[in-house]
């Protein structure tokens, strides 16, 4: 009986070339990012004074939209192929699989935020005038909550009717506090008017708290039919 | 502003407490009579 | 029951009447706000029974995943009743009483509270069994959004008189509510948009995930506070003691009106559910044509509502 984080890197790694495989997908949502990033540029002014301000907000409202898109397209594949029915058969515990396609997605979305990050610098010439290290922290900790809580519901959304319009909004509302966190730290450390380090420990709490309820339910999620 | 244009919120508020009350109970008197319906044309 | 409600229901719209006429005409009126702030008796009631009810469709929810292996009633059943524990103990710590003061909160309340969710639980526990817990989750989420409602549209039609503006962001009340209310539309939506028998289960940890959440709503908009400079609210402090009655008597009214609604919410999903139950069972049972069909698609199905 393989190990239980061997079984999650395994699935890992066939979900990765799985994904890689159909590159056209990928390359499809990182247009979508590009053309989201673009679409904000022309609606917010960005040579105006406070664009410090609100480029915290733009780049994360920029994130989850991404993050929506790419969720759904994984979950699309496995259901075309029936995957999930071959998971809840599988002797493998369910977590791990739910692990492997949290990281999976997380992997997929951080890829786009690489790409809208600098592109966000560069058309609103962004300075960082707080600890830019801490950048790196939010980043992590806010992309691992909104992509821990879409994959559990885009599973919980699987079998309803609109599944696609299902998983924002059963995401949006309970992570309104993570996204709350992420845009004030990123807006704090952009701007170095106050410190973000509260909103890093919400973040990782909400982290800590979300991991842990995906993990323990996502057995009654698969299982519930 | 002053205590008596004040007035018209407070008239205002108690209003749509009550519309959306009655919208609801409306909601399920409509419901129940659909549903009685149904049972109905299943008796025949 | 059944035989009780109309007495009941006249007797709930007097207790409201009379609710309504010492709202208006005996609490005094507010020095600083004048007459409008009689909008509280009504805003402030229905925040309570709201939260009350979201309190027991998460009550619901838990005791129905938890009943499904009794292992995990077992487990349940301990959780709970070390939750209760150490409510009670707790806000009597030295540290947390001085805590509690901060917040204007007593010790005793703080531990009353506390036990309160161990009892909601065992008395859903011993009058809900099974597809009833349900049910109950249901209703209690459906009409605690209908409350939330009106706490949400209420609020910024008091808060423009009095502040001048609609809506504060950093308004942690208002703010949390709205999101409470988000998460129990969208729990409605997911029962809505979902076929089969999977859909309480999925909802009921949706419920979960939700109560997880409001904590965490709360306290990062209570930081979020600290750090932008909020609209001055005149006011505050303690409340005239006949103010209070009448908030009290006014909450009693709107909770005898809950309940009947929630009671006429209850037979109605009951009612619907046994409809359905005939519904696939004769199409079932029709000799050729669907008989030859796979049920399971039938069954499955259900009927708007």
């Amino acid at each position: 009986m393989r190990s239980y984080w061997s079984i999650t890197l395994a699935t890992l790694a066939k979900d990765i070339r799985l994904e890689w495989r159909s590159k056209d997908a990928l390359n499809a949502m990182l247009f979508f990012s590009l053309l989201v990033v673009v679409i904000f540029v022309f609606s917010f002014d960005p040579l105006a004074e406070e664009s410090r301000h609100i480029a915290g907000g733009l780049i994360w409202v920029a994130f989850l939209f991404a993050t929506v898109v790419a969720l759904n397209q994984t979950w699309a594949r496995e259901l075309r192929n029936q995957v999930l029915d071959a998971y809840r058969v599988s002797p493998a515990p369910a977590t791990a699989l739910f692990l492997a396609k949290a990281l999976g997605n997380f992997i997929l979305v951080s890829l786009l935020e690489a790409l809208m990050a600098p592109l966000f610098v560069i058309f609103y010439n962004l300075r960082v005038l707080g600890p830019a290290w801490q950048l790196i922290p939010v980043a992590l900790l806010g992309t691992w909550a909104l992509v821990v809580n879409g994959t559990f519901f885009a599973a919980m959304s699987v079998r309803t009717r609109s599944r696609e319009l299902m998983l924002p909004l059963l995401l949006f509302p309970v992570s309104i506090p993570a996204v709350l966190g992420m845009v004030a730290a990123t807006t704090n450390i952009l701007t170095g008017e106050n410190s973000a380090h509260f909103y890093i420990v919400l973040l990782l709490t909400y982290d800590v708290v979300f991991t842990t309820a995906c993990i323990g339910l996502f057995d009654t999620v698969l299982q519930a039919e | 502003m002053n205590s008596a244009s004040a007035v018209k919120f407070l008239y205002a508020a108690y209003i749509a407490t009550w519309v959306v009350h009655a919208s609801y109970i409306g909601s399920l008197v409509r419901r129940y009579s659909r549903l009685r319906r149904q049972m109905k044309d299943m008796g025949k | 029951m059944k035989k009780a409600f109309p007495i009941l229901a006249v007797l709930t719209a007097l207790f409201l009447a009379y609710a309504f006429y010492q709202a208006m005409f005996i609490a005094p009126t507010d020095a600083l706000q004048g007459d409008v702030y009689r909008i509280i008796f009504y805003h402030v009631p229905s925040a309570w029974t709201a939260f009350l009810l979201f309190f027991i469709n998460f009550i619901a929810s838990v005791q129905y995943l938890a009943s499904a292996k009794p292992s995990s009633a077992r487990a349940a059943k301990w959780i709970v009743i070390a939750v209760g524990i150490i409510g009670v103990v707790v806000p009597f710590l030295p540290q947390v009483q001085q805590w509690l003061n901060t917040i204007g909160m007593y010790p005793s309340s703080a531990a009353t509270t506390a036990l309160m969710i161990p009892a909601a639980y065992f008395l859903v526990g011993k009058y809900f069994l099974g597809q009833d817990l349900d049910v109950l989750a249901v209703t209690a989420a459906e009409v605690g959004v209908v409350f939330c409602t009106i706490v949400l549209i209420t609020g910024p039609i008091w808060a423009r008189p009095v502040w001048g503006i609609w809506w504060a962001p950093g308004d942690i009340r208002l703010t949390s509510t709205l999101v409470l209310w988000l998460i129990y539309v969208s729990y409605l939506v997911l029962r809505h948009f979902s076929d089969g028998a999977q859909t309480q289960k999925l909802a009921a940890v949706l419920a979960v995930f939700g109560a997880l959440d409001i904590p965490l709503v709360y306290f990062s908009i209570w930081f979020f506070r600290t750090q932008h400079p909020q609209p001055v609210i005149g006011g505050g402090g303690s409340m005239d003691p006949r103010m209070l009655h009448v908030l009290l008597i006014s909450w009693m009214a709107f909770l005898c009106f809950a309940f009947l609604v929630c009671w006429a919410r209850f037979q109605l999903e009951k009612l619907r559910r046994e409809v359905e139950e005939a519904e696939a069972l004769e199409s079932l049972l029709e000799p050729g044509g669907s008989a030859g069909q796979t049920s399971k698609g039938k069954v499955l199905s259900r009927g708007r509502q």
